[in-house]
């Protein structure tokens, strides 16, 4: 009997081996990721062969290639087209954007009042920052400020006619500020009309349920465009002779009920999502339809959507691009208008470098969006997991 | 709020009546309707009144009158001397035609890229992320304007035209490709292909018939195919080779002869399928994520190949996810169609807005508007539907 | 109820701008202090946006004339930026006062649509541009078979060109595009042949070209396109004021009359001159017309004479040079013809 002789088991751990050199290191992580298998390495070598081609290209024509300063087209052109640049140059014509900039941010608006866009601007980033910070105070000041007080402030400064300050008329907005305006004028409607629809929807009392789902449907079926083109050309007809609409007006009108279709929708599967038990409780308590809403369910579903409600302001937020379709001159309109209606810029480069900076200030706004309602998710996830 | 207290006042015993829902369902309602039938009844006589006014006549009889414009995109013949209404039937088709191809085009895109963001090859991980990322992000119209210029800047002019296989030529004006002319009747070719079709799905219900009984498998997909191809082709030979093909040449400016895709639908085509085809990337990966991991590992237990345990476990089950958004999607891209007016592809919006310059109908062609898009997202939708209950899990 | 439902709509639309038009649109005019004028979004030459915002062009300085004639200052205009599909529901519906934005005289828009012309402005006809670089031997619209060309839609551009086409039997393709600047750019691109608008659209648009030198206007005139400011139909007051402020400008232009020289002609021995700048005793013209008898002083001090506004726009003086031609006044050869003051 060797009973105490156990000497095969170990007493002490063994010590971590570093871990093969086949395993470790980048060409290990490039045999993994990149050269799994034949197929694999097919496709990276596609890739790879594929981004060696357009990254180049793309960096030379948007920065090594590129025109920064200059004062008119022939900055931009080249010999055989008039200008200095070598034959066959192709590149960004940046000075366009430089020069154009101010029409960009403000159409029209008059240089001298430039100053109430930009303090209007900046009193919504002094009230966005903090409600979009969830640890900042104050929320339900900060909300009702944002949501209720802002509009007036916003629509007495930039109209102006008012407190000795001039009148602006609507015709003279235009670029990022009118983008800015129809969609926070379409979120701020939004939101609670489509909360009335989703509602409605979800009511007991039959007309006011078909009511909801006919508008909905029909609003959801058509494209924004036709909504727009409506409002555009039909409210003139639907009102009494004589009474006019301001055309910015008439676009916030049609998109203000466009969205409200869509943010219906979401908001009802918020609420298909609250259990049955929530209404129940709430009935228990003896709370009415209205106490029963605000007070219990809609704080529920309304967190539980935040992610689609979010999405569906970044669609809002690039629908705006379609006003330019009924003649409204949005950041988008006043780039197109710039690229073809102006012979101090009018260059092959021109167009490409206008919807070049376009496409960045819009992916700029949404892609943020986008990370930030990730980020939201995120935080209300955790905030629901048991 | 009036009819309310007329209740309170008039009847003040039966007080209790004003916290009665269902009584107050019901004035609420009647009230809504009041409201409606009011509004509506304002809208349409103060429509009357400006119709009477600027001396708009209204009615269909429109529709009859002499267009008098030329539309160079068109599936059906049409000319300047056809009616409003068959230019509006070549703007519905011509919005057909990019929806159904955009339609094809960005779900096959689509499902690529968002299997692609699954890969675990890091290079095609990230260019798929970058893609998404970035097409997501820009609005549609901007996509469409870039895809236009980029289009217009990378051909070449007609005379640099780049010569492709089967005398078929890629210049500004567009893809030229020989066209099939048939001569007499091609009814026999086309008979020949629907047989071919219903052969091969008859083919393919014994095939799967045997599977189930027998285990042993048939390779539909040769036979089809072969079924496909083959019979038109027997009929064509039987028939006597009525088609000649036409083939695409240079002419005073443009080439001329052939079959000429337009860069103008070509350059909607690509940005609809390729900005829609980020969104089903999408919900395409959601859809394989939102299965659970025991099925892949279910069929890996069962010696199943990634591919083959791909098609048959995870993709069903994923699609049931994957079609109700998908749907919206279609019907986004649809809708989104009308943004062709931007780059002169005369599809409905566009020949419906020229229709109503011209004669100032404005509330017959916004009903048409209406009438046409609700039937096609209702269509959609519908045959979804039928493919999603089709789909769906069957539980026995 | 419907008086409410008016009120509360009415409220929000006032709450931005609205004007009221009703059958007597000058007093309407006079109440709000300015003229709405319904111009092109910009059509270089005839009403386009400056670098500083500032509206300029042959038809905005006709609306500039009408408001000078009213209120005796030339800057009580507001000018509306309309495309081809929208300007005649804007001024049906009250939304502008007068449109002046190259719009073609025609009789369907004389009584279906329910406008009035007031005159005039431009005698123009619809014609063709090509890249005479990219195709060398093109001199004349009849060698054009084949060819495709940009238009823009909803105008009466789109139906000549079809009926050209046709009439010359000739194949084409056309490429219709909403806006004006869409048409351009595609033009520009390469994606057409040719472009067609009215032959002033052309020189406009020729200056836009990324190589203006390359592109040549062919001779060839295929329709009449007489353009001229509108007003609505059934206000006869404001029509007058329309018609002779613009042959108010003829008459000057006649009488030698200009910006310049207007307040020394006040003290002309002609009696011509002194019936058309109201300095005649007892002198009735401009009060008649509910105007200040010195309206056409006021209009000349404001923009000057039609050749004035011509030559400044889009002639010698701006960067279209397109020759007077039948644009010139009846004496010198033309068309324009200002009926007497008198």
């Amino acid at each position: 009997m060797q009973e105490h002789d156990l000497s095969w088991v170990r007493t002490e751990m063994a010590l971590a081996q570093a871990a093969p050199r086949s395993e470790v290191g980048p060409l290990a992580w490039a045999r993994k990721s990149l050269f799994a298998t034949p197929v694999d390495s097919a496709l990276t070598i596609i890739a790879a062969l594929a981004l060696a081609w357009a990254l180049p290209q793309m960096l030379n024509w948007a920065f090594f290639n590129a025109v920064w300063s200059g004062a008119d087209r022939t900055a931009c052109l080249t010999t055989e087209q008039g200008g200095f640049l070598p034959a066959g140059w192709t590149g960004a014509c940046w000075p366009f954007i430089d020069a154009r900039l101010g029409y960009f941010t403000f159409g029209r608006y008059p240089v001298d009042e430039r100053w109430r866009v930009i303090l209007c601007g900046a009193i919504f980033l002094a009230l966005l920052v903090p409600l979009l910070t969830p640890r900042a105070p104050f929320k339900r000041l900060n909300a009702i400020l944002f949501f209720a007080v802002f509009p007036f402030i916003a629509f007495f400064l930039l109209l102006g006619g008012y407190f000795g300050l001039p009148y602006v008329e609507t015709p003279l907005w235009g670029g990022l500020m009118v983008t800015l305006v129809i969609s926070y004028v379409g979120i701020v409607t939004s939101l609670p009309l489509g909360i009335l629809l989703a509602l409605g929807r979800r009511s007991k009392m039959p007309i006011v349920k078909l009511l909801s789902v006919i508008f909905i449907e029909t609003v959801r079926g058509v494209p924004l465009v036709a909504v727009l083109f409506m409002a555009s050309f039909m409210l003139p007809l639907f009102v009494p002779p004589g009474m006019t609409f301001d055309k910015l007006l008439r676009a916030l009108i049609g998109v203000a009920l466009f969205s409200s279709a869509y943010m219906a929708e979401v908001i009802r599967g918020g609420l298909q999502a609250i259990p049955k038990g929530q209404y129940e409780g709430a009935d228990s308590l003896g709370l009415g339809y209205w106490q029963k809403m605000g007070l219990i369910v809609m704080p529920q579903a309304l967190k539980l959507v935040i992610p689609g409600i979010v999405n569906t302001f970044i669609g809002l937020f690039k629908d705006t691009t379609l006003v330019l379709i009924i003649s409204l001159f949005d950041l988008l309109g006043t780039v197109k208008q710039s690229i073809s209606g102006d012979p101090t810029w009018a260059t092959p480069q021109t167009a490409k470098t206008g919807y070049v900076f376009a496409a960045a200030v819009f992916w700029i706004f949404c892609f943020s969006m986008s990370r930030y309602s990730i980020y939201m998710e995120r935080r209300l996830d955790t905030g629901h997991r048991k | 709020m009036a009819s309310q207290e007329a209740i309170r006042a008039s009847e003040p015993a039966k007080a209790s009546l004003l916290y009665d829902p269902k009584v107050r369902s019901l004035v609420f309602q009647a009230v809504l309707i009041f409201l409606l039938i009011l509004g509506g009844w304002w809208i349409v006589d103060n429509t009357i009144e400006n119709l009477r006014r600027s001396n708009i006549t209204t009615g269909w009889a429109f529709l009859r009158g002499r267009a008098g414009f030329d539309i160079s995109d068109r599936l059906i013949d049409y000319s300047s001397d056809s009616t409003f209404f068959r230019a509006l039937v070549v703007g519905v088709l011509n919005t057909l035609k990019v929806a159904i191809a955009g339609i094809v085009l960005a779900t096959i895109v689509g499902f690529m890229v968002g299997i692609g963001r699954l890969s675990n090859n890091w290079l095609i991980r990230k260019i798929c992320t970058v893609y998404v990322e970035v097409f997501r992000n820009i609005p549609p119209l901007l996509v469409i304007l870039f895809w236009y210029q980029g289009v217009l800047a990378v051909l070449p002019q007609v005379r640099e035209s780049i010569a492709l296989p089967f005398t078929s030529f890629l210049n500004v004006r567009g893809f030229y490709l020989p066209a099939v002319v048939w001569n007499g009747s091609g009814l026999m070719v086309l008979g020949g292909l629907a047989i071919g079709v219903l052969l091969s799905w008859y083919v393919a219900r014994r095939a799967y018939a045997r599977q189930m009984a027998t285990g042993h498998s048939f390779p539909v997909l040769w036979v089809s195919l072969a079924l496909i191809v083959g019979m038109p082709l027997l009929a064509y030979l039987l028939s006597g080779m009525p088609a000649t093909v036409d083939y695409p040449q240079k002419g005073n400016f443009n080439l001329t002869g052939g079959f000429n895709i337009k860069p103008e639908f070509l350059s909607l085509f690509l940005a609809l399928s390729f900005y829609t085809a980020s969104f089903i990337a999408e919900i395409v990966r959601a859809g394989i994520l939102g299965v659970p991991k025991g099925q892949t590992e279910a069929y890996s237990a069962l010696g199943l190949r990634p591919g083959t345990g791909l098609r048959l476990v995870v993709v069903p089950q994923a699609l049931r996810i994957i079609i109700p958004p998908l749907t919206s999607q279609y019907l986004n891209l649809t809708k989104n169609s009308t943004l062709g007016v931007a780059i002169g592809y005369p599809e409905l919006y566009s020949v419906g807005g020229t229709t109503l310059n011209q004669t100032g109908q404005a509330i017959e062609v916004v009903v048409i508007f209406m009438v046409v898009y609700l039937s096609i997202s209702l269509v959609t939708s519908g045959f979804m539907n039928w493919f999603n209950n089709k789909m769906a899990l069957k539980e026995r | 109820m419907k008086n409410v439902l008016t009120v509360a709509l009415g409220v929000t639309a006032l709450a931005f701008t609205a004007s009221v038009a009703s059958a007597d649109t000058l007093s309407d005019v006079k109440a709000k202090g300015f003229i709405q004028c319904g111009v092109n979004t910009g059509l270089a030459g005839f009403s386009a946006p400056n670098d500083k915002g500032e509206w300029t062009g042959l038809d905005v300085d006709f609306c500039r004339a009408m408001a000078a004639a009213i209120f005796g200052d030339g800057t009580k205009v507001k000018f509306t930026g309309l495309s081809a599909k929208d300007r005649f529901t804007a001024l049906q519906s009250g939304e502008i006062d007068v449109l002046s934005r190259n719009t073609t005289w025609t009789v369907n828009r004389d009584t279906a649509l329910g406008l009035n012309f007031a005159g005039v402005t431009y005698f123009d006809g619809q014609g063709f541009m090509i890249n005479a670089k990219k195709l060398p031997g093109v001199n004349s619209a009849l060698q054009l078979s084949g060819a495709a060309v940009c238009v823009q839609a909803g105008t009466t551009t789109e139906l000549n060109l079809a009926d050209y086409f046709k009439a010359n039997k000739m194949e084409y393709n056309p490429v219709v595009f909403e806006k004006f600047e869409e048409a351009n750019a595609a033009y520009d691109a390469g994606r057409c042949d040719a472009y067609t608008t009215d032959q002033s659209g052309l020189y406009a648009v020729r200056l836009q070209m990324s190589a203006p030198d390359d592109h040549v206007v062919l001779p060839e005139i295929i329709s009449k396109e007489p353009l001229g400011p509108a007003v609505r139909q059934g206000d006869d007051k404001w029509l007058d004021i329309a018609k002779w402020t613009y042959y108010a400008l003829l008459n000057a232009e006649e009488a030698g009359i200009t910006q310049a020289n207007v307040e020394e002609m006040k003290n002309s021995e002609n009696p011509d001159i002194k019936r058309i700048l109201g300095v005649e005793a007892e002198t009735k013209i401009g009060t008649d017309l509910g105007l200040d008898n010195a309206w056409v002083v006021n209009i000349i001090k404001a923009t000057g004479n039609y050749g004035e506004i011509f030559e400044r726009n889009v002639g010698s003086g701006s960067p279209l040079k397109i020759a007077r031609g039948i644009n010139a006044l009846w004496t010198k050869g033309g068309l324009q013809y200002g009926m007497p003051i008198r």
